[in-house]
Parts: C-alpha cells; structure tokens; sequence
C-alpha cells in the first residue's frame, strides 16, 4: 500500500549508520526537517480515477504567479512609483536596461496568462461539478484570488503610467462613482483625491506590490489547503464526497502533467515577450482630450457592457446585474448542492454558465466592432497606434534633474539674475562660493540666501561684511547700484 | 501501528494503489523524475539567464562614451594672449536620469601653440582658481596657491599644478571630457 520510493516510515528509527542504500544525507536532512513527510504529503495525494490533463490549470496558475512575483521583483528594481518618473523609468526598462523589454513583457503578458489559465480553471471546475461535496469554502477562497487577481490586473495597467494606461484608469475608476451613496467617497478613495495624480499612482503601486500580493499568498494557501483537505474531485463519474474509483498518486504521472503544462506556458510566454514585446506608449497627458482609452481584452466585454447603461439606469447595469451575477458565482455550491456532477444532467447551470461566457464574448466581439465600424474612432486608435509605436522607436531620453543646471537655468529667465550671475562669476564671488553658490571648503552657501536675508541686509553686507565674514575671507563688494541689484536679483533665484 | 494505519489510509485513499502494472512501476518513476528534475533545472537556469542580466545591467552595461563637453570655436582661442575662462555643460549619467552642472575651465596655449585646457578645481582643497590679470597668475582664493599661466604650481600650500583635462578638436570645435581629480596629493588622480 505504501509508495515503493518514499516509505512513510519515520526515518527517526533508522541510525544514520545503518541506512545502507538510502542516502545519509537525506537521513540528516529528514530528522531535522522532516522532508520525508513533507514530500509523501505533496506527492502521495491520491487522484480517484487517475491522472488527466484536465487537472494541470491549478498548478499552471500557481506557476505563472510565480513567474509574476520573480519578474515583478526585478522590475522594481529600476522603476520608481511618482507620476514623475514612473514613465521614465519603465521607458528605461524596455529601451535600455540588459533584457528588459523581456522582462517586462514577461509580466506584462502574464497578465494575460493568468487570465487565460483562469477562465480555464473555472469552466473545468465548473463543467466537472468539482465544487460539489463539501467543497464551498474551496469555491469561496478561489473566487476571491479570482476578484484579487482581477484587482492586480488593474491595479499593474496604470503603473508605467503612458497615455493608455492614464485614461484606461480614470474609466475604471470612474465606474466606482456610479455605487449609490458612497460612489463618489470610493472614487476618492482609489484616487487619493478628486483627479488622477501622483497619489492614484502610490496608492495602485502599493495595492499592486504590497496588499492584493499578501492576500494573493493568503488564499493560494487556503486554497490548496481546503483542496487537499476535500481531496481531488477525479473525474465527473466519481462520488465527491466519497471517492469509489482507483486512485492513482499525485506523483510522478500528475506531477508530470503539471510540469509539462507550466513548462508549455512559460515557453509561450518567453516567446511572444521575445519576439512580440510589450508596447509602452508616450508619457501621460492629463490635459489631452482626444484620448480613447481601450483597456486589455479581458476587460473589453465589461467595458462595451458599460456602454448601455447611463442615465438613471445606470446603477441596474453597472451595479446591480453584476452584483447579481457575482452573488449566483460565488454562492453556486450553496445553491446547486445537488451531487450529481455529469454536466448533461444540469442543464441549468451549465446553460446559466455557458450563456455568461458567450455574452462575454459577444461584448468583448461587438466593441471590436464597435471601434472598427465608427470611422473618427477608428482613425484616432490608429494615431495613437502610431504615437506609440513612434514612442517605442524614438531612443532613450533620460528625465533632466531637478538639481540641474536646465532647472537652474528657468529661474535665471529674469534678465536682472542673469547678469547678476555673470557679475557673480566675472568677480569670482563663485572661487569661494562655488558655481551656483553650492558653497565650498573656503565659502559658504549661498543657496536659500534670499530667504534668510531681505535684499537691504543682503546689500549692507555685501559692501560691509560682518566682522565674522571678513575673517572668513569675504571682501566688500565694489559695485554699482545697479550692478548690485543685479547680484541680489541673481542670490535670490538660488534655491 | 502498521494494522491502524492501513485502516487510516484505506478509509482515506479506498482502492488506491499505482494505477497500472507493478512491474517496472519504480522505473518509470525514477525516470519520469529525472526528467522532470532535468527539465526544472533546465528551464530554471535558462530563465534565470535574462534574470541575472536584468539585475547587473549598471554593473555590466559598457559605460555610456565619454562626455565631451563643447568649449567653443577652435579658431575662438587663436590668439589668446593668456589664460581665457570658459563655462562649460558637463552631462552626467544616473541611471535614468541625467544631471546638468556648470563648471569653469581654462584655456592656454602651449609653447608649441597646441590648446590645454585646465580645471579652475585648485588640486588643493578645491577652490575656484581665479586669473588675476595684473600679476599673470593664477590665484586660489582661499590659502594663496600660485599658479602659472601654464598651470604650474609657483607657491602655496597645493601639492601639484592645475589639472589639465583631456581635450579634441571635432568639426573644428574644441572639446573637453571634464573629470574630477584627487585633492592634496602630488599626482593627478581621476576620481570621477
């Protein structure tokens, strides 16, 4: 009965000495760590019926969000979170950074991925009645990673903070207003205030890496551990509740099956990221009003679907039939507790299931259309096709420092600063105080000068330094009124 | 022990048992494991490939070619007499940003009438170096070093001359790559 390659036995009994034919090493390990125990409890599940293809999605979702936590660590190493720089920065990834256009095309079709699998995941679940049996709370814990990783889809699309992702997001986050009462509170709260700004973007950034992450981890974990608690459902002939059908372990055929499909998955994705790169378009402009925002497919038939609503009906569409819809999901094994998993023998549920999808499909089908079929529509997407992609060829151009001297140059606009700077420089006032008045071993600071002194102090000591300074080395300044009120006009620009 | 957990599992797993033919079972598993772990191994270290890339990029990348900075027309300097100061935009690179700063240079001829341009950075402690036109040297402001028209330390507490920067001449334009030099010392050091 028991596996021939991992004896459940407690390896405790046996004196590393003596485990002759077994390997010493793993002895040690075992009676510090419990491996054994650990490995008969991942691969020794049993499988009634068997392993199928049909059963590789789980384990396919696990393996692209892993992909996502890796290629999402690496990318905040070099993107930053402001609404100033975020597009520098992601611009930075795909045009310069060593691979990573790949990388971030990895995670940005990742999405995608998840997306795909998911759906997978759901219509096997459903059409093999494995949510039957005891299994609620295993429904329940995978509808919310589902919501969680539609909220991490929305979340991650406004991050690198181009004009599509901008304007897909001021959409999204606008619906939230249409909720009664507390619509316009939402908004707000998503926002970080009344517009988009930088604070939308710290906000999606923190939900994006740091919450929705945890509780992303939180219920994989309940997850499989209701999973393994109700144990594998097996084929639609089976008992859920009591499995009846050979069993067949986990390891190795299963395992095998999962591996070949995760490994199927990354290849493709490796693929279309190499060859296929994600876009990133030019850098938000708020104040554009020509912008049509089209967000990622899978949100396409919700977007069209939003379409038809407006006015005072718009609280039944946006709010209340998908509310339904999302009640009658999540609450399907509390309703449908019939046992009986043959999917020709639920015709109700099945259809309900079969009739959402194809309306899904149809809405996501008839914006396409819609956007085709619409001549000026149609034009626009294609002039912002061709701003992205003259965005994507244009090379890198790397964001000029606030400390520079083109940031210092703006202040210098008023002519009086610019000669006094010349002034400042002819009489050498910068041997001592540095370029810009930056300061140096043998001068002090200039910089915030103007704010400490009003321009009639500044002029006293300029022609009559303190005693302090005379010691320090200044010199009275011998100039002209007018030459004078140009080197105040040029100390009070330096900040 | 064994009879209880026989029955614990038999109640857990009823009828389970390797889904086909015992014989040559083990086989199979051991090679579908090495395949695995082959392919695991495989794929992990493929990936990890762009992975390790991405993360060293600073490290790895060729360092972006030297920024020269334009000082002016060659022709400009053809018949400076002594020492003439020139600010110069020097662009330095931080990852995705760059920074713009303002520096003064000066620019001789040599004996042999080649252009040099000096740093005005005093090799002492830094200072702005000033040409005083009536004595013909060059003076640090803050504890006297003397310099020559040519950059030669004269007197004072410096330890070299004026630092000379590497200069070309492109499309007749005289060019300068701006670097800062260790102070204090007696030889000319970069240090960025």
């Amino acid at each position: 009965m028991d596996s021939p390659t991992i004896p459940p036995t407690n390896s405790d009994d046996v004196p590393v000495t003596e485990a002759r034919g077994r390997n010493r090493v793993f002895v040690w390990f075992d009676r510090r760590a419990g491996i054994n125990s650990l490995l008969h409890e991942a691969l020794d599940e049993p499988i009634p019926g068997g392993a199928r293809w049909a059963y590789v999605f789980g384990s396919g979702l696990l393996f692209v969000f892993l992909s996502q936590v890796i290629t999402g660590v690496f990318l905040a190493l070099y993107y930053v979170p402001s609404a100033d720089h975020a597009h520098t920065t992601v611009a930075y990834i795909t045009k310069e950074v060593t691979a990573g256009a790949f990388l971030r095309s990895l995670h940005s079709y990742g999405s995608s991925a998840i997306i795909v699998v998911l759906l997978l995941h759901i219509a096997q679940t459903f059409l093999y009645g494995s949510y039957k049996g005891r299994r609620e709370l295993l429904w329940v814990a995978g509808c919310v990673l589902f919501a969680l990783m539609i909220g991490m889809a929305f979340t991650g699309y406004l991050l690198p903070w181009d004009q599509k992702a901008y304007f897909a997001t001021a959409v999204g986050t606008n619906i939230a207003s249409e909720v009664p009462l507390v619509g316009e509170w939402l908004k707000r709260l998503m926002r970080g205030g009344a517009d988009m700004g930088t604070l939308t973007l710290s906000r999606f950034f923190v939900a994006h890496v740091f919450m929705i992450p945890a509780a992303i981890f939180a219920f994989v974990a309940a997850h499989i551990y209701l999973f393994r608690k109700a144990g594998a459902a097996g084929p639609i002939s089976e008992d859920p509740v009591s499995p009846r059908q050979k069993a067949e372990r986990f390891y190795p055929r299963q395992v095998t099956m999962d591996m070949g499909f995760a490994l199927l998955l990354i290849a493709a994705l490796g693929l279309f990221a190499y060859f296929v790169p994600a876009e990133l378009g030019p850098k938000a402009n708020p104040a554009e009003t020509q912008y049509l925002p089209r967000p990622e497919w899978y949100y396409l038939p919700v977007f069209q679907w939003l379409k038809y609503w407006s006015g005072p009906l718009a609280v039944i569409g946006i709010l209340a039939i998908p509310t339904v819809i999302a009640v009658l999901f999540v609450g399907l094994p509390f309703i449908d507790r019939g046992l009986e998993r043959r999917p020709w023998k639920r015709p109700v549920a099945v259809g309900a299931f079969t009739l959402v999808f194809l309306a899904l499909v149809l809405l996501g089908a008839l914006s396409r259309r819609d956007d085709r079929r619409n001549p000026g529509v149609a034009a626009q997407l294609a002039k912002q096709r061709e701003e992205t992609e003259a965005f994507m060829r244009a090379p890198f151009e790397p964001e000029t420092a606030g400390s520079s001297l083109a940031a210092a140059n703006v202040a210098l606009a008023d002519p009086l600063a610019a000669r006094g700077k010349t002034i400042f420089e002819t009489k050498s006032c910068n041997a001592c105080h540095g370029d810009g008045g930056v300061g140096t071993p043998a001068g002090a600071k200039l910089i915030g000068v103007g704010a400490k002194l009003p321009p009639d102090k500044l002029e006293a000591v300029l022609r009559q330094p303190t005693e302090k300074m005379a010691a320090g080395g200044m010199t009275s300044v011998k100039l002209k009124d007018e030459e004078m009120k140009a080197l105040i006009a040029y100390l009070n620009s330096l900040k | 022990m064994e009879s209880e957990n026989q029955t614990k599992d038999e109640k857990r797993e009823p009828g389970c048992a390797e889904s086909s033919s015992m014989t040559g079972a083990h086989g199979r598993r051991s090679f579908l494991g090495v395949l695995m772990s082959v392919g695991t191994v495989g794929v992990g270290a493929a990936l990890s490939v762009p992975l390790a890339r991405f993360a060293l990029h600073p490290t790895l990348a060729k360092t972006t070619e030297t920024a020269w900075s334009d000082v002016g027309a060659e022709d400009e300097f053809s018949t400076i007499a002594e020492p003439a100061k020139r600010l110069i935009n020097i662009e330095q690179r931080d990852g995705w940003r760059k920074v713009v700063s303002e520096k003064s240079v000066y620019v001789t001829k040599s004996a042999d009438g080649r252009l040099r341009v000096l740093s005005s950075v005093c090799p002492h402690l830094g200072c702005t170096v000033a040409w005083n036109e009536t004595k013909g040297q060059f003076i640090s402001p803050c504890h006297n070093g003397v310099f020559a028209p040519d950059g030669a330390l004269i007197s004072g507490p410096p330890r070299r001359g004026l630092d000379e920067l590497e200069t070309k001449i492109e499309d007749g334009r005289l060019k300068v790559r701006y670097q800062y030099f260790r102070q204090l010392v007696a030889t000319k050091e970069v240090i960025a």
